[in-house]
């Protein structure tokens, strides 16, 4: 079967060509993935980045954006290594999603 | 590690739908090119897509194809071609002329 993500050739409508500013955030992914594949540690490779993309089902392939797919794929990716636990993320989330309450409410 | 095919060999590309990783367009896949360059070896990626070291590495090629043989409504230029990426293990030697 094709993958999703596998759509060389097939009518996909309009590309976006225009330039977007970078979301603090989106920087932010892109500097998780390079500390996490860099040599001195390799965490994970940009192959793990790819498969993890390209696991994502067609729903969440094409709702995602570029770097929200590629934090979902290393999410998945560091829970496979046991890197990081589901607890701990949920932990984690929380806490910071408090956090950013607290300070919304101030 | 020695290239199984050098530039000018024609190559099949294997007519495979494996599960698991593959860095091998759909669209390729069954069809026929001509080896335009050997680009030396390389891990595997489809194998350092789930952490595994990826050896030996594996010889890549730049595949050319006739856009018509990929696409049978091509309507652009006669001559136009595609040059694809592809690994050794994808390709296999081909007796077809066109």
């Amino acid at each position: 079967m094709r993958r999703h993500h596998d759509m060389g050739g097939i009518e996909a409508g309009p590309i976006e060509r225009g330039e977007h500013d970078y979301e603090p955030w989106e920087k932010r992914v892109d500097a998780i993935m390079r500390l996490l594949t860099h040599p001195s540690r390799r965490v994970m490779t940009v192959d793990e980045l790819r498969r993890g993309i390209e696991a994502l089902g067609p729903g969440a392939y094409d709702a995602m954006s570029y770097y929200e797919r590629w934090i979902a794929s290393v999410t998945e990716i560091l829970i496979e290594k046991g890197v990081i636990t589901v607890d701990e993320l949920g932990r984690t989330m929380s806490a910071v999603e408090a956090r950013w309450r607290q300070e919304r409410a101030s | 590690m020695s290239a199984r095919f050098a530039p000018g060999d024609r190559v099949a590309v294997r007519r495979a739908y494996p599960p698991g990783h593959v860095r091998t367009p759909w669209f390729v896949r069954g069809r026929s090119g001509v080896v335009e360059q050997a680009m030396g070896a390389y891990a595997n990626p489809e194998e350092l897509a789930y952490g595994r070291p990826g050896q030996p590495p594996v010889p890549l090629y730049r595949v050319r194809f006739d856009q018509r043989a990929l696409w049978p409504d091509y309507a652009g230029a006669p001559g136009d071609t595609a040059v694809v990426d592809l690994y050794e293990h994808w390709l296999e030697p081909s007796e077809e002329t066109r």
